[in-house]
């Protein structure tokens, strides 16, 4: 099984300029730099790369969207967003402490492919060592003159730069980012018109995740096809799957798109610890819906995921036994989102802290029957398009879903006047 | 104009706005928060929920805000759909889960947007149980009170005081349900358009503290539609009255003058209304003590009397702060030839000069409002934001016109303001200050020039040479001042709407030429230019069309025949001349009489006082700086002793037989006196409706509809018990009558039965649509462009009703029902 993502990645170790090149590093750019930027987004295109970050919008098709040619505004920017902040979710902090020229060869060519000629790495403030680590890669490729003017003697020009975030969940919102990165509050915008026509600055501007990037580099080299090859689904390529929770084994691994549920919690994670019994997990961050016991033969792709009710995410799981209440769960989520709401528009910023009160009260015996009814209008209230943003319908997804399935739990909360979990 | 279809029914409308201002034009309800029509569409509240099919067999639709949807061809929408309707009631409950329950004690109580909403969407009973979140208020200066808890973070109050007034000390802080607005620290506020904010916020936590000061409920106030003094721009606005003082001023909607906002002296610059220093009966210097002393009001007409039964030669001197019916009616008095402007001799034929640019000269005069739409703009030597605040927000407006081309060419509509401002961002127009010192527009300038005025009109001539190169050149430029003038040169050329503004305050008639040279040039490019010209007072423009000759003619006139007296009308010559000069005047015209509201240095130096009434007390018209006549009104009756100074004078005139009896009684006799023997400013007669005007035979209330239910009722309209008989006040010989009792069904009404409840709504004071008649009788007309006012009384009024489609903007549209204006000419001018 390939896994070209992180099989150059060793625990604890960084590879640099040398390790990089040594193993195929820059391949891929040097065969990008041959070609159009049309021809490298084709190819971006036939792969199927969907965006890693929890949308899975097509990579190809985000970059088709900015005006290329001599009258198109200038200058245009790629934005890599770092600001990994979901709960639940640490890929790209393996991706970036273990291998930064992989994101900056992706960045260097999905610059290229969209003319961009300033990119900036938006990045989460808490990852010390990754900034550290950034740093100096990028010192080493501007050295190697992989950065700078005249990339590679190609006449194509991209200054990278580094920015990190002063730490707030929306900037992960790629206009509330951009927003951040203008030195503004980070509230996200208005869409339409989107960062591709006016984005950073007012100038055309793409954000990618930064695993979606770091696939860049590998289709380029090894081309579509292969790309297609290694997944076990329509959508190309491998993800990087991440089981955190009560099992024996929490961790990351780089797996085919495709892969089955089932095979990641239990051959990879290895199950349950003793003593507990799995009853539910939020398969892609804090912001998806549960899945439960009947949906662990699901395909782990965009579609397959989708069909059960919830969503791909960012492939980073959260895993609840049985022993864990559900509505301190929830209500922990919840709290955090009711923190990071920007306070921008209203359903978010007022309905957030309310239903993570109900909940409170429900974990601590003071609930009523109607609070139920509450929360389950606000998840209606809180519906996508209702909201300025996704941040909020992302918080109602993990509370609709619990009071789908483990209705149960909130009723005896309410009825017992006292959490069943707690002693 | 495109078709829609809203809850099943087909309405005609022009696709130029957005979705919710479209409904509302229509006469439709929509509660909204954040939308204001100056300030376009950010879609925070998302309190305007529709629900929007896709097309025509669509059940489900889905819910979009109506502020940041466009109108497009055949779209069908649905405001009465139960689940949105439900949307919005969950909405406002959100919004409410924070908010005070102390509207009894709300300064914003009666007039609350918030409130008005709630009602409208059918929130009623409260589910949320747990703590407000409350936060600690901010000390923002002597105009502002702050109260954040009662904050429903709209965002309205820091995109005004930022993106559109252009302050900086005034921001939102924090995040989540914390966010905060203020300043970051205790401090007063710095713009000079904060007062703004009471308005611009739809709750109570910027409300005015000098209202607060002397507080009362809304509901109780006496109010007029008035105009304000305090410069030339003639901004209109509300007074507010109780127990014979002014409690407050808020702005009045005029489209054509200051839209919805005014500056902070308009809105706080009353108190001197209400001081120690009124005059308040009639004063005359004792024999023995020397003294001033209060004499009662025959006394008064006795002493003037004495003066002009004797053929006593009298000096009168006009002011430029008092109406055209009182400056005429002191002109009347004393004769033409012994009349004279209360002004400066330089001052006043600078204002005629401008006058005479504006009438005869070249180009285009704009309104306030025009000045707006300027995409490249000249100010040479004046500093705005002192001498015409008003003016200064204006322009600041039009420097995102050329900059707005861009979202246009992007197909971002201009109403929406998120998209716009961050596709342009710091970007703004061409725009070019040429002043002595540094203004407070500088930071949206493209260039500044800062020197002497001499050179500012130097520049100002090289400018047009540039242009036109027949214009007179201009020696010894440097090679910057050369590179500068070519370049504002190229832009004014390169304009749609070239705007070049100029004033008097320089007191440089060679800037005032070197404008009129700007524009003649570009006139000569096939273009249009705009010229606009700041005045030195607010009835400067009135005053000069009645009279040529100043106060230095005054002195020598004074020195050189011997008058045995002199009036002077509401006016302070030590603040008008030097004052050795302003003594020798004094001196030698005989008896001392002046007529003015305050105590001041001159008044101290007459022989006899005549309390008059400020602009609060009295009735007249106002000419602004672009030729725009404008009427205000009498908000209250004060103690019988103060009169209008045209009612003293018309007083001074019958009681000695130089008009007939009953010839100048009411303020439409002045009128018609003016125009008769002034036919160049006939169209003050259109300034606003005459005392006759009824709408359904009824006066038109001048309290709002939901002011209905006043806690008690302060007799305005007194029977005529007054104590001299010269000067009977009819009652109320105004168009307007003081409350809504008895107003046995409100000639303008919006009607809304909404949400199932029984209450018929007002949309919203705050933004005048269609609150009171009073705001909407435009109580003016352009003289310069005249309008011609064509009063049509319809049977039944209904103003927003849903026949009167979206001729523009409802506030426009809702009394014009009753007053329509049709634009005539602006040689009328020119005899």
């Amino acid at each position: 099984m390939e896994r070209p993502l992180t099989e150059r990645i060793r625990p604890g170790e960084t590879n640099w300029l040398a390790d990089y090149q040594k193993a195929g590093g820059y391949e891929g750019l040097k065969a990008a730099l041959k070609m159009t930027p049309r021809e490298v987004q084709e190819v971006v295109k036939q792969s199927n790369l969907r965006g890693r970050g929890g949308a899975g919008f097509p990579t190809g098709l985000k970059w088709s969207f900015v005006p290329l040619g001599d009258d198109a505004p200038r200058p245009k920017y790629l934005i890599a967003n770092g600001d990994e902040m979901e709960p639940g979710t640490f890929k790209d902090r393996l991706l970036l402490e273990g291998d930064p020229h992989q994101l900056i060869e992706g960045m260097i060519i999905s610059a290229y492919a969209i003319q961009a000629e300033v990119g900036y790495i938006f990045l989460r403030w808490a990852y010390k060592k990754a900034e550290h680590v950034i740093n100096k890669a990028l010192a080493e490729a501007y050295q190697a003159g992989l950065l700078g003017k005249n990339i590679l003697g190609s006449g194509f020009n991209f200054d990278l730069y580094l920015h990190t975030s002063a730490g707030r969940y929306i900037c992960g919102e790629e206009t509330a980012l951009i927003n951040s990165l203008e030195g503004k509050r980070a509230n996200p915008r208005a869409k339409p018109p989107f960062p591709q026509t006016s984005g950073l600055f007012g100038k055309p501007s793409i954000v990618n995740n930064i695993e979606t990037l770091c696939n860049v580099p590998h289709i380029l080299h090894h081309g579509p096809d292969w790309y297609h090859s290694i997944s076990h689904s329509v959508d190309g390529g491998t993800k990087i799957f991440g089981v955190s929770g009560k099992v024996k084994n929490p961790g990351l691994w780089e797996l085919p798109l495709g892969v089955t549920l089932r095979e990641v919690l239990e051959e990879k994670a290895g199950g349950m610890r003793e003593g507990l019994k799995f009853k539910g997990l939020l398969p892609g961050g804090a912001s998806t819906d549960f899945l439960t016991e009947q949906h662990l033969d699901i395909k782990l792709d965009y579609k397959g995921v989708e069909q059960a009710g919830s969503r791909l995410g960012t492939g980073t799981m959260i895993v609840l036994d049985d022993q864990t209440c559900v509505v301190g769960m929830v209500h922990n989520l919840e709290q955090f989102f009711a923190q990071e709401s920007c306070g921008w528009c209203t359903p978010c910023r007022d309905g957030l802290p309310w239903t993570r009160n109900i909940l409170w009260t429900i974990e601590n015996g003071q609930g009523k029957m109607e609070d139920l009814e509450i929360l389950e209008g606000m998840t209606k209230t809180l519906a996508p398009g209702n909201t300025f943003c996704a941040l909020a319908p992302g918080a109602m997804e993990p509370l609709q879903s619990a009071l789908k399935y483990f209705r149960e739990d909130f009723e005896r909360h309410i009825k017992e006047k006292r959490c069943p979990w707690r002693s | 104009m495109v078709t829609i279809n809203i809850d099943g029914k087909n309405y005609q409308v022009e696709p130029k706005n957005n979705l919710l201002q479209t409904v509302l034009s229509l006469g439709l309800d929509l509660p909204y928060f954040c939308w204001h029509p100056a300030m376009g569409s950010v879609g925070s509240c998302r309190q305007c929920a529709v629900k929007k099919y896709a097309d025509e067999n669509d059940q489900k639709g889905r819910i979009v805000m109506a502020c940041m949807e466009p109108v497009v061809d055949g779209m069908r929408i649905s405001l009465n759909d139960p689940e949105v309707k439900k949307f919005r009631e969950n909405i406002i409950e959100l919004l409410m889960t924070n908010h005070p329950h102390d509207c009894p004690v709300c300064d914003e109580g009666g007039e609350c947007h918030l409130q008005d909403m709630t009602l409208m969407s059918g929130h009623n009973y409260r589910r949320f149980e747990f703590n407000k979140r409350t936060h600690n208020n901010q000390y923002l200066g002597p105009f502002i009170n702050h109260e954040m808890n009662r904050c429903i973070a709209c965002y309205r109050c820091v995109r005004f005081y930022r993106e559109y007034a252009g302050g900086r000390d005034f921001n939102v802080f924090a995040s989540r349900n914390r966010v905060f607005f203020g300043r970051y620290e205790d401090g007063v506020l710095e713009s000079e358009f904060s007062g703004n904010l009471v308005e611009i916020c739809p709750t109570g936590v910027f409300t005015d503290k000098t209202y607060k000061k002397h507080y009362t409920r809304k509901w109780d106030l006496t109010t007029a539609p008035s105009i304000c003094h305090n410069c030339s721009l003639g901004c209109n606005i509300i007074a507010g009255e109780r127990y014979g003082a002014i409690r407050r001023i808020a702005s009045r909607y005029n489209g054509k003058v200051n839209g919805y906002f005014i500056c902070d002296r308009g809105r706080f610059g009353y108190e001197y209304v209400n001081s120690d220093q009124r005059i308040k009966e009639p004063l005359r210097r004792g024999q023995a003590s020397g003294q001033l002393e209060p004499v009662d009001v025959s006394t008064a007409f006795e002493f003037v009397k004495n003066i002009v039964s004797k053929k006593g030669k009298i000096l009168g001197i006009g002011s430029p702060k008092a109406s055209v019916e009182s400056n005429f009616a002191l002109q009347k008095f004393v004769g033409k030839e012994n009349f004279f402007a209360g002004v400066s001799g330089p001052e006043h034929r600078l204002t005629l000069k401008a006058m005479d640019i504006m009438q005869n000269g070249p180009s285009n005069v704009p309104s306030l409002k025009e000045t707006e739409k300027a995409d490249v703009v000249l100010v040479l030597g004046e500093d705005v934001t002192n001498t015409a605040p008003m003016l200064a927000l204006s322009l600041r407006q039009a420097s995102r016109v050329k900059p707005m081309e861009l979202p246009i060419k992007m197909n971002i509509p201009t109403w929406h303001e998120l998209a716009a401002m961050e596709l342009i961002q710091d970007e703004r127009g061409p725009f070019f200050v040429l002043t002595p010192s540094e203004t407070k527009l500088d930071d949206v300038a493209t260039a500044t020039y800062r020197n002497a005025p001499d050179n500012i009109a130097r520049m100002g001539f090289a400018i047009a040479h540039e242009i036109d190169h027949n214009a007179p050149a201009v020696e010894d430029l440097t090679e910057e001042e050369k590179k500068l003038a070519k370049q504002i040169a190229d832009e004014l050329v390169a304009a749609k709407k070239p705007l070049i503004v100029s004033g008097t305050s320089l007191l440089n008639e060679k800037i005032l030429e070197a404008a009129a040279n700007i524009g003649r040039a570009i006139d000569k490019k096939e273009k249009i230019a705009n010229l606009f010209f700041v005045l030195p007072e607010a009835n400067s423009f009135g005053l000069a069309m009645l009279e040529d000759k100043a106060l230095d003619q005054a002195l020598q006139a004074a020195e050189n025949n011997k008058y045995d007296a002199v009036v002077i009308l509401e006016n302070d010559l030590y603040r008008r001349l030097p004052a050795s000069e302003a003594d020798r005047l004094l001196n030698s015209a005989g008896k001392v009489v002046a007529l003015h509201y305050l105590q001041n240095q001159t008044t101290e130096k007459a022989d006899l006082v005549i309390p008059v009434g400020p602009f609060t007390e009295s009735d007249g018209t106002l000419i602004n700086n672009e030729g725009r006549a404008q009427r205000f009104f009498q908000v209250f009756y004060p103690q019988e002793t103060i009169k209008e100074s045209w009612r003293w004078l018309a007083g001074f005139m019958e009681d000695n037989g130089l008009v007939g009896e009953d010839e100048l009684v009411n303020l439409d006799d002045l009128i018609n006196a003016v125009v008769s023997d002034y036919p160049a400013i006939s169209a003050i007669k259109e300034a606003a409706p005459g005392s006759q005007f009824r709408i359904n035979g009824q006066k038109i209330p001048r309290a709002s509809h939901r002011f209905s239910g006043r806690t008690s009722i302060n007799a305005m309209c007194r029977s005529a018990n007054q104590n001299h008989r010269k000067m009977q006040i009819l009652p109320c010989p105004l168009p307007w009558k003081a409350t809504m009792d008895r107003c046995r069904r409100p000639p303008c009404r919006v009607s809304g039965t909404l949400a199932g409840i029984r209450y018929r709504l007002l949309i919203s004071f705050k933004l005048k649509l269609a609150a009171d008649c009073m705001a909407v009788i435009p109580a003016y007309v352009c003289l310069n462009r005249a309008w011609k006012m064509n009063l049509i009384i319809l049977k039944k009024c209904r103003p927003c009703s849903k026949h009167k489609k979206t001729t523009g903007w409802p506030f426009r549209s809702i009394c014009f029902t009753a007053a329509t204006n049709s634009a005539v000419l602006r040689p009328a001018l020119k005899n």
